[in-house]
C-alpha cells in the first residue's frame, strides 16, 4: 500500500484507539494534524507518530465542546494539510451512569461531550468534504449504541444518535465520492476503561483494533465492527426481544 | 488492569495488583499515589522473569508497559529513545524496516525495554556484544520523592551502573535511549550440527563462536551415559543478502492452565530424543527468518500454562570458564538421574565482555538454562543438589529467572548486593530482594 503522502486529520488524537490507528497510518509516512484538550499528552503523541515515520505533525488544542473554536480549528488544519484523506473522530467519555440519573447538567454534559460535539464537528468536517469530493470520514459510535442497557443507556444513546446522524451522512456524502465509516469498538483496554471489570476473553487491545479500523477505513466499510466477533453478539442482542432484554441484568 | 498479574513461572504464586500508567508525565504522580497508599512497590514491565524478582514485597506493582511510546528516532544513527514499557518486539517493529536491529536480544521478544534493562538481559552473541546494558545510551530514573535522575556513564555513573541489572530496585526507569545494530538482511544464515555429548560441545564452541555472531546449543537434557550432553549446536549471523522483515508469523495460544503439568517424563524423553535425531550428524548450512532464529517459544502464547496451576521454575547457572566443563557435566548427569526437566535445555558459552551492570549475571564461563515443573522435590531434593555443583565450580544463578536461591549463595556470588542496597530506593521491594537480602 505504498500510495502518496496521506493527510489525516484526528480530533481526539491522545484517545488509545485513535494513537493506535496514527501509528498504522505513521508507517504508511503519513501527515497528520493532530487535535485534543492536553497539549502535553499531545506532545508525546507526536513524538511517538514522527518516530514511527510520520512526514509532518502539527498540534492544535481545542475542547471539542468549544463549537466556537471549530472553524478556526478547520482553517489550520486545511493550511497545514492541504486537503484531508482520512478524518477520525475519536474523543468521547463514558459517563458514570448511576450520577447521570441523579444530576442533570451532568447528564446533559456527558451527552454533549458523546453527540452534540460530534455532530458540530460533522458538520464543519462534512462541508470540507463536500467541497474536496473526495477522502474519507470516520467516526468512533460504540457497540453500546446497537442497544439501550441499564448500565450506560446515557453513553448508548449519545453514541446511537451519532450512529444514526452518520447513516445520513454517508448517503449524501456518497453522491459526492466521499466515504463515512461508523466505527464500532466493542470493550477495549484503554484508559476509558482502566478500573471496570470487564470480561477479559472480550477485552481487546488497542493495536488489535487499530488494525481492523484503518483497514475499515481503507476499504470503505460503512459499519465496522471492531474487533469482528462483536457483529455477531450485537446481531444476537439486537434480536432479544424487548419484554426479554429489559429483564436481563447486561 | 484488574485482571492479577503473574510472573512467567506462574511460581511463587502471588497475584500482583498493577497500577498502569499511560502518560510519561503523569507518572511521577502515580507512584507517588501507589506508595502514599501502600508505603511499597516496584516497577513490573511484562512478566517475563520466571520467579519472584518482578513480583512486588507489597504485590502492588507499577505496571509499566502502557508507557510504550517512542520519543526520539535517529534512523541515521540508530539511536532511539524509548519510554520503558515498550516491548523488544515493538522496537524491532520499528527499527527492523529502517535497516536496524537489536544488538543484544533475549529469547523473547516480549521483554520490556525497562524490564530488558534491570535484568541487564544476554543473548546468544554474548560472547561479541557483552549484555543489553553495554548499548544503553542513557535513561530517565525516578526515585520517589525525588526529581528525575538522568543517568548515562558520564551522568551519575554509581546510579547508572547500579540500575543496570539492578532488578528494579534503584528507581523506576521511565525512559531509555539506546544503540542499535545496523544490518543488511533480517534472515539469518545457520549453521547447525549435532553434537554426541559435552566434550563436543566445549569443542565446537571453542572452533565456532569466534566466527559468528550468534551461538547456542540445545541440550538432551534426560539422555543419560556415555550420552550425556548430547544435544544440537547452533551458530548464525545476520544475512549479508535478504530483505529486511518485520516478523509476524502467526501466533498460536494455549488457551487455558490444565490441572496438572503437561510435561512428564514420557512426553520428554519422547520429545528429547526425537530431536536429537531430527538434527545432522554433518554440519549442515540453513537460513531462517529472525523470529523462530531468536524467539522460538514466543510462536506460542501463554505457553507458560503448560506446566498446570502450580507453575515451574527455571534454573539457570553460570559456571567460570576453567570449571564448566566439569560442573556441566555433573549438573546433566544429576538432571537425568532425577529424570525431572524440561524439553530442552540450553547451553551457551558467555564471554568475558564487561558489563557495566552491577549485579549482572553474565560471566566468562558456559551457562546452562531449563525449566522444570514445579514441586516440592525440585526444591527439597534437586535444586540443592544442582545448588552444591555450582557453588563448588564459584558459578551463580540468575535472578531473573530465579525463586528459590538462598540468601547466603546470592551474596556470595554477588559480591557487589551491598552497593545496590545502598543505592536502592528504599520505596521500592521485590519478593526476590527481601528473600535474599534481610
Ligand atoms: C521465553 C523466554 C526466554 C528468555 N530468554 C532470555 C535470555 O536469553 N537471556 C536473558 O537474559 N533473559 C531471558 N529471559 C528473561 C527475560 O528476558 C527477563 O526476565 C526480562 O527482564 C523480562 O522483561 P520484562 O519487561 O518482562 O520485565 P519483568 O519480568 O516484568 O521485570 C523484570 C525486572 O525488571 C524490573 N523492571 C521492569 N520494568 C522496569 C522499569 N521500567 N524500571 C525499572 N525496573 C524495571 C522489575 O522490577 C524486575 O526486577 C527469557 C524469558 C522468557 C520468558
Ligand atoms: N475503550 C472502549 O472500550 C471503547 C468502546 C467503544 C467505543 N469507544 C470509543 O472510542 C473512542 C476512543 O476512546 P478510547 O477507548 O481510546 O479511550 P481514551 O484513550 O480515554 O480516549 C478518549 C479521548 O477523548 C478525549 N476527549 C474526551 N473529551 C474530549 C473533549 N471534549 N475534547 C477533546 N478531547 C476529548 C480524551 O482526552 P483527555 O485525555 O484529555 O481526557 C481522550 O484522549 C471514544 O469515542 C470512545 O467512546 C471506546
Amino acid at each position: 500500500m505504498k500510495t502518496a503522502v496521506k493527510k489525516v486529520l484526528i480530533i481526539g488524537a491522545t484517545s488509545a484507539i485513535a494513537s493506535a490507528c496514527a501509528r498504522l497510518w505513521a508507517t504508511q509516512g503519513s501527515d497528520f494534524f493532530l487535535v485534543a484538550r492536553n497539549v502535553e499528552k499531545l506532545q508525546q503523541t507526536a513524538a511517538d507518530l514522527k518516530a514511527r515515520g510520520a512526514t509532518h505533525v502539527t498540534l492544535h488544542e481545542m475542547d471539542a465542546n468549544d463549537i466556537e473554536a471549530h472553524p478556526l480549528m478547520m482553517g489550520r488544519c486545511l493550511t497545514a494539510l492541504g486537503q484531508i484523506d482520512i478524518a477520525l473522530i475519536a474523543h468521547g467519555t463514558l459517563p458514570d451512569q448511576k450520577a447521570c440519573e441523579r444530576d442533570v447538567h451532568m447528564a446533559l454534559k456527558e451527552f454533549a461531550n458523546n453527540c452534540t460535539s460530534v455532530i458540530a464537528l460533522l458538520t464543519v468536517l462534512a462541508m470540507q468534504f463536500e467541497t474536496q469530493r473526495c477522502g474519507s470520514l470516520a467516526i468512533i459510535s460504540s457497540v453500546a449504541a446497537d442497544r439501550g442497557r441499564p448500565s450506560n443507556y446515557l453513553y448508548g444513546s449519545a453514541k446511537a444518535a451519532v450512529s444514526t446522524y452518520c447513516e445520513g451522512l454517508q448517503a449524501r456524502l456518497f453522491k459526492v465520492g466521499v466515504h463515512v465509516t461508523t466505527i464500532k469498538p466493542g470493550f477495549v483496554d484503554t484508559p476509558m476503561t482502566q478500573g471496570l471489570s470487564l470480561p477479559a476473553a472480550l477485552l481487546a487491545q488497542p493495536a488489535q483494533v487499530a488494525q481492523r479500523i484503518v483497514k475499515g477505513i481503507a476499504n470503505k466499510v460503512p459499519t465496522l465492527y471492531a474487533p469482528g466477533f462483536w457483529a455477531l453478539i450485537m446481531l444476537v442482542i439486537r434480536s432479544i426481544p424487548q419484554p426479554v432484554f429489559k429483564r436481563l441484568n447486561l | 488492569m484488574s485482571t492479577p498479574l503473574y510472573s512467567w513461572g506462574r511460581f511463587p504464586r502471588r497475584p500482583q495488583r498493577g497500577h498502569g500508567c499511560v502518560w510519561l508525565d503523569e507518572l511521577p504522580a502515580q507512584i507517588d499515589r501507589v506508595i502514599g497508599a501502600h508505603h511499597s512497590s516496584l516497577p513490573y514491565g511484562n512478566g517475563r522473569s520466571y520467579g519472584d524478582s518482578c513480583l512486588a514485597a507489597s504485590d502492588q506493582v507499577l505496571h509499566m508497559r502502557s508507557l510504550d511510546r517512542l520519543i526520539e528516532a535517529d534512523w541515521s544513527t540508530g539511536v532511539i529513545k524509548a519510554e520503558a514499557g515498550i516491548t523488544l518486539a515493538e522496537v524491532l517493529a520499528v527499527a527492523i524496516p529502517q535497516g536496524w536491529f537489536l544488538p543484544v536480544t533475549p529469547g523473547t521478544q516480549f521483554a520490556t525495554l525497562g524490564g530488558a534493562i534491570a535484568n541487564d538481559v544476554h543473548g546468544k552473541n554474548h560472547h561479541v556484544r557483552g549484555t543489553f546494558g553495554r548499548h544503553v545510551l542513557g535513561f530517565g530514573l525516578l526515585r520517589h520523592g525525588e526529581p528525575e535522575v538522568i543517568c548515562s556513564p558520564e551522568d551519575h555513573p554509581a546510579l547508572f551502573a547500579a540500575s543496570i541489572g539492578g532488578l528494579g530496585l534503584t528507581g523506576v526507569i521511565h525512559w531509555a535511549q539506546i544503540q542499535l545494530m545496523p544490518i543488511r538482511a533480517t534472515q539469518i544464515d545457520t549453521t547447525t550440527v549435532r553434537f554426541a555429548n559435552l566434550a563436543e560441545f566445549f569443542a565446537l564452541s571453542a572452533e565456532l563462536d569466534a566466527r559468528h555472531e550468534y551461538s547456542v546449543a540445545w541440550v538432551d537434557c534426560l539422555a543419560k551415559g556415555a550420552e550425556t550432553g548430547r544435544g544440537v549446536f547452533i551458530v548464525g549471523d545476520h544475512a549479508q543478502y535478504g530483505s529486511l522483515e518485520v516478523g509476524q508469523r502467526k501466533k498460536l495460544s494455549v488457551p487455558l492452565t490444565p490441572p496438572v503439568s503437561l510435561i512428564n517424563k514420557v512426553s520428554l524423553s519422547a520429545f528429547n530424543s526425537l530431536y536429537w535425531r531430527l538434527h545432522p550428524s554433518q554440519r549442515k548450512q540453513g537460513r531462517s527468518a529472525h523470529e523462530p532464529f531468536f524467539y522460538p517459544l514466543d510462536r506460542i502464547l501463554h505457553w507458560n500454562r503448560i506446566y498446570g496451576r502450580r507453575g515451574f521454575q527455571q534454573y539457570q547457572c553460570v559456571v567460570p570458564a576453567a570449571n564448566a566443563e566439569a560442573a556441566m557435566g555433573e549438573l546433566l548427569r544429576t538432571i537425568a538421574d532425577a529424570g525431572q526437566g524440561s524439553f530442552l535445555a540450553v547451553l551457551k558459552r558467555c564471554g568475558d565482555i564487561a558489563s557495566p551492570g552491577l549485579l549482572s549475571f553474565p560471566l566468562e564461563g558456559t551457562s546452562l538454562a531449563l525449566d522444570f515443573a514445579q514441586s516440592e522435590a525440585l526444591e527439597n531434593v534437586l535444586f540443592p543438589r544442582l545448588d552444591d555443583i555450582v557453588r563448588a565450580a564459584g558459578g551463580r544463578l540468575y535472578p531473573a529467572k530465579d525463586a528459590h536461591m538462598s540468601g547466603v549463595d546470592f551474596r556470595r556470588a554477588y559480591p557487589a548486593w551491598e552497593q545496590l542496597e545502598a543505592l536502592r530506593d528504599p520505596s521500592l521491594m521485590s519478593r526476590f530482594w527481601s528473600r535474599v537480602i534481610l
